[in-house]
């Protein structure tokens, strides 16, 4: 576009910028209307109220969360200060993930239960492309060749992605809600077994390229590599995604899509072509995750998506889903949680737990705040 | 609004606008190439493309030239296969039974073949790529599926709740069982009822299995609505995430549950076993004369109708009957009060909550309910295979008997017993039997497959999820009303939305 796009900047002040939600007129007056209306202030100030209980229940949780990371971090700090580390670089890939999960509901309103999946997938496309290009610790054109490899990861999984747009959630637009996601979850399982019958029921493992030389040191804590690699190339892609849906006009179009379809259409906008690029997006930057994960862990496995998919959706649930910057933010809550569940020495309770946990949190969440931390009130969330 | 929903309607409005005589020309061609093309692959598969495809065209057919082509289809299978010509004679004769006492008649002829298929099912011929008819082993477990399919069919078809964690429940009642009929809680020494299965001086808790499954089911049912009354506020994809939740966080209970603060309530990895086998106990065998077993383990030494009884055969009818309460609970309560309300909620949950259905009691109830099958089905499956492992309650079954539901037609019990019936026997012997098939018969060359198809289980669950919900997103056999929603597109957004308004 050329010149000053007036239109484009009073858009921009208008609408949330980085929401891609679709925006609810009213207050959802629907779970008690009758109540609603005929309710005396009594009653009004016991519903105020009610939420305060709850709300003081959270912040004694919280304070006691708080005594526990204060005492681990008293006990061991150098310990400490690794395993947030490890929290923030685990974090970051599930933002990537997250945010797949975050730019379909914003448009589709739907759980897009095989993006887990696909995630999974870019994880093994990396596999194979890096071990076709000989990606070895020591190559002198390393770091190109394995962004080439990112590259062809996302190009596959973006492709992949806005095909089963195309073929499993398209011709049910207009179907009840519940349908596409059980579409979805037909598709995720065919993919977990695409993923089984290409690399077979065990762990793949990715080239040891990291150097095991940690990377920043101070006070004696050491920050590998694999966590700086995971942080430096998740900012700009991030920082990318944030330019693309604001200040691009594919970005716009995504925006006015997720809010109102119908309003899109008259406008002129292709919806369909609109919801298919989103789904590229998604699929892009879970086949990132694929290999920077693939990179991390250095082994791929055929059932990894559908339990860090869950993980990642926690993670957009928790910051709010349909809003970019919370679907970072839950994700780095997430993967601290993790890593102080799984790594802090003292009464922690161990990666045994680790899915309880961010289940047990997905739930409050959904239950108390189905908001999320950064969201809006949306009408699932009764 | 009379949009085409889905592919399939599509497609078919496509297909309804050709003349009839092309429309004809081309289905005949279309099953003849079929059936030759099947011939070449394996004979009988081709033969049975035919015979289906002459039933299909009989329905067209006036009486006379049907009844005399239908005879000559079972005489001539009389000789090389007589099972298979008094299966078709049976169709046949309940094809012509006028439709009002089709209703009960079909129901309870399969009924009988059920009661009567361990007398049977060694006689029958062997079905082109599915191999011979399942033992009653497997009946037992395709029985206790289609219960648990059932039990899921309340919750997501009635009352329209996507739950995707339906093991949670059966998980439930599977550890019920293990609980209170094992050596588990060995510090204590109860026994209630369990006369002559174990000997009064073993540790542990052990409780009759039929006061058990009662145990089950309530326990289960507890568990549903307190599963429910946080939960069940929230709508469609969000209630589904929840549910999905609290089935992983049971599984992972049941998991690390040997170290619950130092207490081993299941067992962790290594689950419980052995579980107590059912049985009538002594006396009552004593004073029905051994008609009703001691234990069912060590059952049976009769010869009925030249077939040596065993155990699984005692299990199976166990079983049966449980199904029979189950579908007889499950119709009932469609066609009450509380399941009119489930279907109003389903098809409108904002004008449900207008016309004064209280919602969440009423959605609590659809869960207590699916869940109390389910808890029920849970414990007698832990009681016949006498196991309990952390294993069996992954996300995996949860979705598999999803898509029992999906694929028999969502909202109605007799779609959802055919499904779950063909689905439980893909899991346990189908695929099994269908992946050697495909690696004998498919080969190009001198090449032959190798493919471990129950492996991919799960993937052909998905494809079948995938399949239907495209095509035929009402199931096998739908629910006129759920065909309606799923066809026509319903009002299941708020009213303020102006979406779906046109």
């Amino acid at each position: 576009m050329h010149g000053p796009r007036p239109s484009g900047a009073r858009l921009r002040e208008r609408s949330p910028g980085t929401q891609l939600e679709k925006r609810v007129a009213e207050p959802d007056t629907r779970a008690k209307p009758v109540a609603a209306e005929a309710s005396t202030p009594a009653l009004n100030r016991l519903a105020a109220r009610r939420p305060s209980v709850i709300g003081s229940l959270g912040l004694v949780l919280v304070a006691l969360l708080l005594f526990w990371l204060v005492v681990n971090f008293v006990k061991a700090p150098s310990y400490f200060v690794e395993v947030l580390f490890i929290g923030l670089a685990t974090g970051c890939v599930y933002a990537l993930v997250a945010l797949g999960y975050t730019l379909v509901y914003g448009i589709l309103e739907l759980i897009n239960f095989a993006h887990g999946d696909v995630f999974m997938l870019g994880g093994m496309i990396s596999v194979t492309v890096a071990a076709s290009f000989g990606v070895k610790a020591g190559t002198g054109a390393l770091w190109p060749l394995v962004i080439a490899v990112m590259l062809i990861a996302i190009v596959c999984c973006g492709v992949i992605n806005a095909t089963i747009e195309l073929v499993a959630y398209r011709p049910l637009r207009g179907a009840p809600r519940l349908a596409p996601l059980i579409t979805a979850i037909g598709v995720s399982f065919i993919l977990e077994d695409i993923g089984l019958a290409w690399k077979g029921p065990n762990y793949v493992g990715f080239p040891d390229v990291m150097p095991h030389s940690s990377a920043i040191s101070f006070w004696g804590v050491d920050i590998g590599w694999n966590k700086v690699i995971v942080l430096f190339i998740t900012v700009p892609v991030l920082l990318l995604l944030l330019w693309l849906v604001q200040r691009t006009r594919q970005g716009k179009a995504m925006r006015a899509t997720a809010q109102d379809m119908d309003a899109s259409a008259i406008m002129g906008i292709d919806v369909n072509r609109t919801i298919s690029f989103t789904f590229l997006i998604a699929g892009a930057l879970a086949g990132a995750a694929g290999l920077l994960y693939a990179l991390y862990v250095t082994t791929v496995r055929f059932d990894q998506g559908f339990q860090l998919g869950l993980i990642a959706f926690t993670a957009a649930v928790l910051g709010g889903i349909g809003n970019l910057p919370g679907a970072v933010l839950g994700a780095i809550l997430i993967g601290l949680i993790q890593a102080f569940n799984e790594g802090l020495p003292w009464h922690a309770p161990g990666s045994d737990w680790t899915e309880a946990i961010v289940f047990g949190i997905l739930i409050l969440i959904l239950v108390f705040r189905p908001e999320g931390l950064l969201g809006e009130r949306t009408p699932e969330g009764g | 609004m009379a949009q085409e929903v889905g592919l399939r309607n599509q497609l078919r409005s496509r297909w309804r606008a050709l003349p009839v005589e092309r429309r004809y020309v081309a289905t005949v061609a279309l099953q003849l190439a079929l059936a030759v093309g099947l011939w070449f692959l394996d004979h009988a598969l081709g033969y049975a493309a035919l015979v289906v495809a002459a039933l299909l065209w009989l329905r067209k057919l006036p009486p006379a030239p049907r009844v005399a082509i239908q005879a000559a289809l079972v005489a001539a299978f009389a000789y090389p296969e007589p099972s298979l010509a008094v299966l078709l004679a049976i169709v046949f004769a309940l094809l012509w039974v006028p439709g009002r006492h089709r209703r009960w008649l079909l129901p309870a002829a399969a009924l009988a073949a059920a009661v009567f298929y361990p007398f049977f099912f060694d006689r029958m011929f062997t079905v082109p790529v599915f191999g011979p008819f399942p033992d009653v082993a497997t009946g037992v477990y395709m029985v206790v599926f289609v219960m648990m399919a059932v039990g899921l069919n309340i919750v997501v078809g009635y009352a329209g709740l996507l739950d995707l964690g339906y093991v949670a429940f059966y998980a439930t009642g599977a550890y019920t069982a293990a609980w209170f009929a094992s050596l588990q809680f060995s510090q204590r020494s109860i026994h209630i009822g369990a006369v002559g299965l174990v000997p009064p001086d073993v540790p542990g808790i052990h409780v009759t299995v039929w006061l058990l499954l009662l145990l089950a089911g309530v326990f289960t049912a507890l568990a549903g609505i307190v599963i429910g009354l946080p939960t069940l506020r929230l709508r469609g994809d969000y209630l589904a995430i929840v549910t999905l939740g609290f089935g992983e966080i049971v599984y992972v209970l049941a998991r690390n549950g040997d170290h619950l603060f130092g207490f081993n309530l299941t067992n962790g990895p290594n689950g419980i076993t052995p579980i107590d086998p059912p049985g009538w106990g002594n006396t009552l065998s004593r004073w029905t004369g051994g008609f009703l077993p001691s234990n069912y383990l060590t059952c049976c030494k009769a010869h009925v109708l030249g077939h040596q009884l065993t155990s699984a055969d005692v299990f199976f009818w166990t079983a049966l009957a449980l199904l029979v309460f189950t579908v007889f609970c499950s119709l009932r309560l469609r066609d009450s009060r509380l399941g009119r309300a489930w279907i109003a909620i389903r098809e409108d949950e904002t004008a449900a909550a207008a016309m004064g259905i209280p919602l969440m009691r009423t959605k609590t109830w659809a869960y207590a309910s699916g869940a109390f099958f389910g808890g029920i089905a849970g414990a007698y499956y832990a009681a016949f295979k006498s196991a309990t492992f952390p294993g069996d309650f992954f996300f995996n079954i949860s979705v598999f008997i999803l898509c029992m539901v999906i694929l028999g037609g969502m909202g109605n019990v007799w779609g959802v017993i055919v499904g779950a019936a063909f689905l439980a026997y893909l899991n346990q012997e189908g695929l099994a039997n269908t992946g050697s098939w495909i690696n004998t018969n498919i080969h190009f060359g001198h090449w032959h497959p190798n493919i471990d198809v129950p492996l991919y289980a799960s993937g052909i669950y998905g494809a079948i999820i995938l399949i239907v919900m495209l095509f035929r997103p009402e199931g096998l056999i739908p629910s006129h009303r759920r065909e309606a929603e799923l066809h026509r597109g319903v009002q299941d957004q708020p009213l303020y939305d102006a979406t779906h308004a046109a």
